[in-house]
């Protein structure tokens, strides 16, 4: 066999083995969406009530809650980063990523420091890549996120919101996932979490609807501090899930396009491999003939 | 008679949704018995148990733990990180 021809039949059988892996791949992806989009919905009712209940007390209750003034001075803002904890699913982390520099850079200029939470293996790399720090960070987990989880980081974020700047807390507190919009769309989203912005919510109620005057066990306050920490973490892990989601649909695409690329390839290289084969008898035949003229004219003589 | 449209969920899913006759919770300031007509409220859970009556007279118990009740317009909403049926 040629050596044109082996090389040929190397890179097929390559191409053939690579595609074996990114369509298991895409349809464990496949199966995996509908699951986590299911999750979605499953917690929708909780962070609805939750969106609510905050929006009730905030609308009807004049109060100073730290957690929802906004400071005169806003020296240190945090930024919650979610990626995934595996590549392979094209730009999924590194949209995530570039979305959050941007808003690192933005909130510089505006003379803020920037202290991060990293969620994910992916965030994790690009920061330890870059020789950076990162204040706290998650790894694990990424495309089944749990709620405890998510509990854990709102703690975190939380108790750096209620330290005061000057002892390394932070003022300010934005989050940067992305955010499941359909299988082919996934957008990269920044929230600024604290001080809060009920209206913002996802599950805001509509401006028609309103609200009753609400009698508050103990009082006011106690409802607020109980209720605010868990809309952080309904918030937190309403975006674990679209991040999750979202990675899933990522990747799906990701190795539906490799897949598409292997068959691609490996009709190349058939092509081509056809070609070789071809043109190697051609010249044998050739050769035999070239070499039985020859001898011919050799006994003629 | 008017009835009560109750709402448990937890953090991770809708655990039960129907009509009540009455929903007994425990608050931070005790136990609470809330029948059709009551006034709107917004309350801190204690972890304990949640007892709900049907409209006949059966009984459904759940505990919560780390959540709130509101209830507003006979709409009573059960919310807790971690609530099941029990």
């Amino acid at each position: 066999m040629g050596a044109q021809l082996r090389v040929y039949r190397q890179k097929i059988k390559s191409a053939q083995t690579t595609k074996k892996i990114t369509r298991a791949m895409e349809l464990i992806s496949a199966s995996r969406i509908a699951k986590a989009q299911q999750r979605v919905a499953a917690s929708t009712p909780y962070s609805r009530a939750v969106t609510r209940a905050v929006s009730a007390v905030a609308t009807f209750s004049n109060i100073d809650h730290p957690l929802t003034t906004e400071p005169e001075l806003i020296e240190r803002a945090a930024v919650v980063i979610f990626t995934s904890d595996r590549g392979l699913a094209g730009a999924f982390s590194s949209n995530v990523l570039r979305e959050a520099e941007q808003l690192s850079a933005l909130l510089r200029e505006q003379g803020k420091d920037v202290v991060y939470y990293l969620v994910g293996r992916k965030a994790v790399g690009f920061f330890n890549f870059r020789r950076r720090t990162a204040t706290q960070q998650w790894i694990g987990g990424t495309d089944l996120p749990q709620f405890d989880t998510a509990k854990e980081i709102a703690d975190a974020v939380v108790a750096a919101f209620n330290t005061p700047a000057s002892e390394g807390g932070v003022d300010e507190i934005h989050m940067v996932y992305n955010r499941f919009v359909s299988m082919i769309a996934q957008v990269p989203e920044v929230v600024r979490l604290l001080p809060l912005e009920v209206v913002e919510g996802v599950e805001a109620p509509s401006d028609s609807e309103v609200f009753p005057l609400y009698e508050f066990e103990p009082d006011v306050n106690k409802v607020l501090d109980a209720l605010l920490p868990v809309y952080i973490e309904s918030r937190i892990f309403n975006a674990m899930l679209q991040s999750a989601a979202s990675e899933h649909a990522a990747r799906q695409k990701a190795m539906k396009s490799a897949t598409d690329n292997a068959d691609k390839l490996i009709k190349n290289y058939t092509r081509l491999s056809n070609q070789a084969r071809q043109s190697e008898i051609t010249q044998q035949i050739s050769e035999i003939v070239g070499g039985a003229d020859a001898l011919a004219t050799v006994e003629e003589d | 008679m008017a009835t009560l449209r109750v709402e448990l969920v937890a953090a991770d899913r809708a655990i039960w949704a129907g009509e009540a006759k009455m929903v007994v919770a425990k608050t931070v300031e005790g136990e609470i018995g809330l029948l059709p007509g009551h006034e709107p409220m917004l309350a801190i859970l204690a972890s304990g148990e949640v007892r709900i009556t049907l409209e006949d007279g059966a009984g459904i118990k759940a505990s919560a733990e780390d959540g709130f009740l509101s209830i507003e317009h006979d709409v009573v909403t059960i919310v807790a990180r971690h609530a099941e049926l029990v």
